[in-house]
């Protein structure tokens, strides 16, 4: 059934269809609609679920890891600070193969206060053992929920379902909402394998000495290469039951692009537009929206890149001392083909500043005509351009 | 003497705390009373070694070792999902240090026992961070040496009392107990069981290694702190009604100092002024529970005659 609602509450309704059964969560701007929502569903009893009111972040993660380990499905959602109040817990949520599934709004890290959109705070995370799905509107943030849930569960790994701060959280959409009982054919009640069992009791997360540690890290890593394969299987199963998939990545004219924008959430809509007018005046442009961060899907972006001469890539993030993330990851990705396009990084949009049309034509002119990338990130859009070095 | 204490045990040989540990003692009585029924969390402290490295484990029900600063929210998790699942019979218990307790993991316990989540918590007080090797901590006593407060910079600064901080927040039940008196703690625990909501329970369990102290002393030094009044041994309903389980005859504090490394350095006008803190504490806690400190009859202040211990 299509509805007109806004990006978190797409997420909220998909949380409801998974049947989630604890759900635990502080308040956070601009998380706030998606838990509301659900405290909602939760009152009316339209979800019966076990909503737990905790007293931060920190503590949302940890309950959840108590309620996965006894073997229930669990959700909670964070933004910005409140996902780096949680930092560690992600280490123990993957550690202890926890299929947990969280809503991460993208919003911008203080000083000084910003409550916009900004991929920093869910990149910054990159390690710590997580799947990671950008989403572009709030019918992939709905789809990608429900996916999430049989990734989580089939790999045993925890997935964050990220989007933009107001641009996607906030924004009215119509929006297919699927009917409860083809979700419940789709995504079978949560049976872990193993859980906290009086009669069969064991011990989880204990001491690790130097001689099992790095297996165990190496059964994680198994998992999160096993999880691009099984998105994928997923996503399939998906558009066989709802008629909509997204893939790993999606690749938009790029059999034949001299040029390819890669992007990530709500700027890969802007760069379509974008990359559709430049096409009419005979560009050869293409656009690679990367959907996937974790685990990084490299055979995809090599398959979709190599014949590019250039590619540009908009990240709306960055990491001090080096560039942007999706940039650096691109770059490593393709560093060993013999024969691969020249890699422009471009900073734009930090703290929810607009990226518009305007600036994606600049950003494609700017790469069309330089030879060479002038440095490893551009920063786009700057009302102060930074001296120069 | 005949004993109510039940044959079964839920730690196996093999536990790797060290000789005389107070904490491994305490784990042992406490679930012999609480049975198998009982899902454990353990946040970070002595107890996430003590119980043996993967792929042994030295206790029979299930353990979930977890982050130093969440004992409180990962129990909750853990009940709402036992609840969720439809039971209601297995008790879910955290199993926290004074750290993991007094300090880091305040947070997450105050949030626990504000939203009355149905679980038991217990805090093995060691008085400081023994498993990194004796550093204090809040619930470090006034007048310790740690190697955190080493030499002239023993710790000046008392002890939080960490049963009022929990009373404040009304629990149904908060107790102290002590590895030198098993039975009173197994029928707090016994109590403390049969109670729905938030339950703490403040157990003191002595560290030979920290406290440099013989480990054949470890039970004797805990029994010294109730004796002393160091340690009082009540329970506190409702956050309001106040019993004390134990009324000391009289020891001074001095006699409970000396055995110990870690006060060694202190000096006669030291011992008075802890003895003073001892004595006003104890008032207080007489009061609290309705009981005059000046008045005649057998709960009165015990007089101040020094009687030699006997261990």
């Amino acid at each position: 059934m299509k509805k007109v609602v806004e990006g978190s509450h797409a997420v909220s309704e998909a949380v409801r269809l998974c049947r989630v059964q604890v759900i635990s969560a502080y308040p956070i701007t601009p998380q706030t609609h998606i838990v509301e929502r659900l405290s909602e569903f939760c009152s009316n009893g339209s979800l019966k679920a076990k909503f737990l009111r905790v007293e931060s972040e920190h503590s949302a993660m940890a309950a959840l890891i108590g309620a996965a380990s006894a073997g229930v499905r669990t959700f909670t959602a964070t933004s910005s600070q409140g996902l780096a109040l949680m930092h560690e817990l992600l280490h123990w949520a993957s550690g202890a193969r926890l299929p947990i599934v969280m809503a991460e709004v993208n919003r911008a890290l203080a000083p000084g206060w910003n409550i916009w959109t900004d991929q920093t705070d869910s990149l910054a995370q990159r390690d710590t053992g997580w799947i990671q799905i950008y989403c572009e509107d709030a019918q992939e943030a709905l789809d990608s929920t429900i996916q999430a849930y049989k990734l989580a569960e089939t790999v045993f790994l925890p997935v964050m379902v990220i989007l933009d701060a107001f641009f996607l959280s906030h924004t009215y959409e119509p929006v297919d909402i699927p009917d409860q009982s083809d979700v419940d054919r789709f995504l079978p009640p949560f049976r872990p394998s193993f859980r906290l069992d009086t009669r069969a009791p064991a011990a989880f997360n204990q001491l690790s000495p130097p001689n099992v540690y790095m297996e165990m890290r190496r059964d994680l890593q198994d998992a999160m290469e096993s999880a691009l394969h099984a998105l994928l299987s997923i996503d399939d199963e998906y558009r066989s039951f709802f008629g909509r998939s997204y893939g790993a990545v999606e690749a938009v004219h790029c059999d034949d692009a001299d040029i390819i924008f890669v992007t990530s959430g709500t700027i890969s809509s802007t760069c379509r537009l974008v990359v559709e007018k430049l096409r009419r005046d005979g560009e050869k442009i293409g656009l690679l929206k990367m959907r996937l961060f974790r685990p990084f899907p490299y055979s995809l972006v090599k398959q979709w890149t190599l014949k590019a001469r250039k590619l540009a890539v908009i990240d709306r993030n960055f990491s001090f001392g080096a560039s942007g993330i999706f940039a650096q990851e691109i770059r490593a990705a393709l560093c060993n083909e013999p024969k691969r396009p020249l890699v422009f990084g471009y900073v734009a949009g930090l703290g929810g500043r607009d990226v518009t049309p305007e600036l994606l034509e600049e950003i494609y002119w700017k790469t069309k005509t330089s030879a060479h990338p002038e440095s490893e990130s551009l920063w786009m859009g700057l009302q102060h351009p930074a001296p120069a070095a | 003497m005949e004993s109510n204490v039940q044959d079964r045990e839920y730690m196996c040989s093999g536990h790797v705390g060290c000789p005389g540990c107070g904490a491994a003692i305490a784990m042992r009585f406490l679930l012999k009373a609480l049975g198998e029924k009982t899902v454990m969390v353990i946040p970070a402290c002595c107890w996430s070694i003590i119980a043996g490295p993967y792929p042994q484990s030295t206790l029979r029900v299930p353990v979930l070792h977890t982050a130093f600063e969440t004992g409180g929210a990962v129990a909750s998790g853990v009940r709402a999902a036992l609840d969720l699942q439809g039971d209601r019979e297995t008790t879910v218990v955290t199993w926290a240090g004074d750290g993991g307790t007094f300090d880091i993991g305040f947070q997450a316990l105050s949030g626990a026992v504000e939203r009355n989540e149905d679980f038991i918590y217990v805090c093995y007080d060691n008085e400081a961070y023994m498993n990194t090797g004796v550093q204090r901590s809040s619930s470090t006593p006034y007048g310790a040496w740690t190697t955190t407060t080493p030499g002239q910079e023993w710790k000046k600064l008392r002890k939080k009392n960490i049963v009022e901080a929990l009373v404040a927040h009304r629990i149904p039940y908060a107790a102290t107990a002590s590895i030198a008196f098993p039975e009173d703690l197994m029928r707090k625990v016994h109590k403390a069981k049969g109670i729905r909501g938030s339950r703490f329970l403040h157990i003191y369990a002595s560290c030979p290694t920290g406290w440099r102290l013989p480990s054949e002393l470890a039970v004797k030094i805990a029994r010294m702190a109730v004796q002393t009044n160091i340690f009082p041994l009540y329970e506190v309903e409702n956050g309001v009604r106040y019993t004390i389980n134990y009324m000391p005859k009289g020891y001074l504090v001095r006699e409970y100092f000396k055995l110990q490394g870690r006060f060694k350095h202190l000096t006669d006008a030291d011992l008075e002024e802890i003895q003073r803190m001892v004595d006003e504490d104890w008032e207080l806690l007489l009061r609290k529970a309705g009981l005059s400190p000046g008045a005649a009859g057998p709960i009165a202040t015990p007089s101040r005659a020094s009687v030699p211990f006997r261990g």
